[in-house]
């Protein structure tokens, strides 16, 4: 199953590797990763989503935890929460092509950003199914360049994940 | 005020930090630290041959002590050489620190002499590793990193230190934390009191219980409460290969360890039991045969101090996370309290069926009057020194059989590399154990295999005295490897054979110690009490044994518990 598992990380050189070494040493998968500083300077925030059965994801989250620079994580997928996740494309857009995109852009809430005589730069966020979803709606022949973020997430509601 | 150079700081750490030994090796990033060393008495410096072997000697100090071991080498080559000794300290969970010269910092990442990213190449191995980014940082660093290798689950801590955070002319205030606090990492100081409950509640209740013990008992100093408890209840006990001598091992509660070469009744009593209590073991597959077999019957109580161990391999009914010690407290208090007991009956039967696996007696060999019988070695050895040494080993057949053989009593006693299997281990290991049990006897039991792989310490033995006794299993060929090509690859023994051996004698004579040559079964018990009699000289006994012993009991590979070779013919 997918997980989205957030973690908050002290703001060191090398924890991150540490992180990203645990996956490939115990043979966990990653298939996102994002990861930036907090408000709060000493701490980072990764986001990491993964596939595994049950007893892979509790060992991931156990040997997360086991990492002396991890503070505190936890597993969004838990409970319900949101993700977004920003896509940057460019499409090939010229001709009766053009008037095309631009509704699809509309229907998926994308934004065009930058504009030549031949191509339209589209930025759209969401969550990784939307991002998907809009690729296949544009067809995959139109697609110049496509660079993605990866996933962050939040749980709902008054839940936080803080010291 | 007191002002040092950043070298100062780190050798007065290590005082105040109440260090008394380093093993170590000098190199050009690490001259500072070295010249500070120099100018002070309190921690003594252990100038080893081969990096290794510096780390294997703090391995085997911290094993035998419980207090954390101690290494310094320079950066490069120095660093990557304490690798196999920091995987081997890790896999074990034993407490250390590694302290690694690093060249400058303004020359790091430009491929500098001797420059390694000693952060990276350790850090699939360490429990942390830090690295000096000011030198007024070290005092904090060397707390923090004892703090972190000896507490929780203890394990090595590598701490990278660039030269110029050393240099002589440069001072600052020295201050060494007094408490170290971490925010990312508190450890357990007790267990969960309703699942100590409940564990206790399913243990009175049990028709067919065993323990199950494992080196967290020793780490965690436990062996007095868990000895207690398994008295109190009457209950059979086994413990891993690093668990020996947690239990004591002449008690007839204790069934002898477990596992791939464990006793036939351990193993059986295992397969059959309906509870067992794991205390600090992980389930290792060297224990558990194929994990979709074991122990169809058994519920499963877990304890460990490190939540990543519990339900990694078999899931426990009842986690436990905690340290041992404080944990099997609060157990034998509750046993105590409680109104049930354990059902007399059940019990009783239970130990009639183990008594019958146990006269089956597994743990047997054809002994010959002709050639010497590795087993023979270790018996007679348990004899003459009351079953009361430190007794390190290397690893494969050899090791088998002093765990097999040689029965102990007490907690520390016994040094291996089992998670690992670090050949090479066991002469630095019992050096590390002699230097500070002067007199008590210490033994290295090895083979001509693994002997060689750090040979070179015994130059080491002779400028510090280290009395060590050295018991070469000598079969000329890599045995355990042999056995499981004569098992699994039809006899044929490809590359397991030893062709060109030294002359121990000479050798042992060349480093200035004495040889003894043993190839007369008649000569066997006479020769080992004239060996044992040179208290204060470093012997080399090479013992020409059996070529062909195999190790027995053996599991079935990919079978359950109870699945096992007793002898070449015998299949149960």
């Amino acid at each position: 199953m997918r997980r989205i598992i957030s973690v908050l990380l002290e703001n060191e050189p090398g924890a991150l590797s540490r992180v990203v070494g645990l996956f490939s040493q115990r043979n966990y998968n990653i298939e996102t990763l994002t990861v930036a500083p907090t408000e709060d300077e000493t701490l980072s925030r990764l986001t990491v989503t993964t596939t595994g059965s049950d007893k892979v994801i509790e060992q991931i989250t156990k040997q997360l935890n086991k990492l002396i620079e991890v503070v505190k994580l936890v597993d969004l997928t838990e409970g319900s929460h949101i993700e977004r996740e920003l896509m940057l494309v460019k499409l090939k857009a010229a001709g009766s092509q053009r008037a095309e995109i631009k509704r699809t852009v509309d229907i998926f809430r994308g934004q065009i950003v930058d504009v030549t005589s031949s191509v339209y730069t589209v930025q759209l966020a969401g969550d990784s199914d939307k991002l998907d979803g809009f690729i296949q709606a544009v067809g995959t022949s139109g697609v110049l360049e496509v660079v993605r973020t990866g996933v962050s997430g939040i749980a709902r509601g008054e839940k936080v994940l803080s010291l | 005020m007191e002002l040092l150079s950043g070298a100062d700081m780190l050798i007065r750490s290590l005082q105040d930090e109440g260090i008394e030994y380093i093993y170590g090796y000098p190199g050009g990033a690490a001259l500072h630290i070295y010249d500070a060393l120099f100018r002070q008495d309190k921690v003594k410096h252990i100038l080893v041959r081969h990096e290794q072997a510096a780390v294997h000697m703090a391995d085997g100090y911290a094993r035998a002590t419980g207090k954390p071991g101690t290494v310094l080498v320079t950066s490069g080559p120095g660093a990557t050489n304490t690798i196999t000794g920091i995987a081997t300290a890790f896999m074990d969970s034993i407490p250390m620190v590694v302290l690694c010269g690093q060249v400058a910092s303004t020359l790091i990442g430009e491929d500098a002499f001797q420059e390694t990213d000693m952060i990276g190449v350790s850090r699939p191995v360490v429990k942390h590793n830090l690295s000096v980014r000011h030198p007024e940082e070290i005092p904090e660093v060397i707390r923090k990193a004892y703090y972190i290798a000896s507490t929780g689950r203890p394990g090595p801590v590598v701490v990278d230190i660039p030269k110029d955070m050393t240099t002589p002319n440069e001072r600052y205030e020295y201050v060494f934390p007094k408490k170290i606090k971490l925010r990312s990492y508190n450890p357990a100081i007790r267990g969960h009191a309703g699942q100590i409950k409940k564990a206790v509640d399913m243990l009175l209740a049990a028709k067919r219980p065993i323990i199950y013990a494992g080196g967290g008992v020793i780490l965690g100093k436990a062996s007095g409460q868990l000895t207690e408890l398994v008295r109190m209840l009457g209950y059979p006990i086994t413990n891993t290969l690093m668990g020996i001598g947690c239990y004591p091992a002449s008690d007839k509660q204790h069934l002898g360890w477990l596992g791939m070469h464990g006793t036939y009744e351990s193993n059986m009593a295992m397969h059959h039991s309906d509870l067992i209590l794991c205390v600090g073991a992980r389930f290792d597959d060297r224990v558990t045969n194929a994990t979709e077999k074991f122990c169809p019957g058994a519920r499963i109580v877990h304890i460990d101090i490190d939540p990543a161990s519990i339900s990694k391999t078999i899931d426990a009914d009842v986690p436990i996370v905690g340290p041992v010690d404080a944990v099997l407290k609060e157990m034998i208090t509750l046993v105590k309290e409680s109104k049930e007991k354990p059902d007399a009956d059940a019990i009783a039967s239970w130990w009639k069926q183990i008594d019958e696996w146990r006269a089956f007696h597994g743990m047997r060999y054809e002994t010959s009057p002709d050639v010497i019988k590795p087993q023979e070695v270790i018996e007679a050895l348990c004899r003459l020194t009351n079953g009361e040494a430190f007794v390190t080993s290397d690893v494969g057949q050899h090791q088998m059989f002093a765990a097999q053989y040689y029965k102990f009593d007490k907690p520390n006693r016994w040094i291996n590399s089992g998670g690992l299997g670090t050949m090479g281990f066991g002469l630095p290991a019992a050096m590390g154990v002699k230097l500070t049990h002067p007199d008590d006897e210490v033994l290295c039991i090895t083979g001509e295999g693994s002997i060689q792989m750090n040979i070179q310490e015994l130059s080491t033995c002779n400028q510090y005295n280290l009395p060590v006794k050295i018991i070469n299993l000598n079969n000329q060929a890599l045995g355990m490897v042999k056995q499981w090509q004569d098992m699994n690859y039809e006899s044929r023994h490809s590359q397991s054979y030893m062709e060109s051996l030294p002359d121990f004698i000479k050798l042992a004579e060349a480093y200035g110690h004495v040889g003894v040559r043993i190839d007369r079964k008649e000569d066997l018990e006479t020769k080992l009490k004239e060996v044992l009699a040179m208290k204060d000289r470093l012997v080399f006994v090479d013992i020409y044994v059996d070529r062909f012993e195999h190790v027995y009991p053996m599991q079935v590979a990919r079978g359950s518990m109870k699945d096992m070779w007793l002898s070449k013919t015998e299949r149960v």
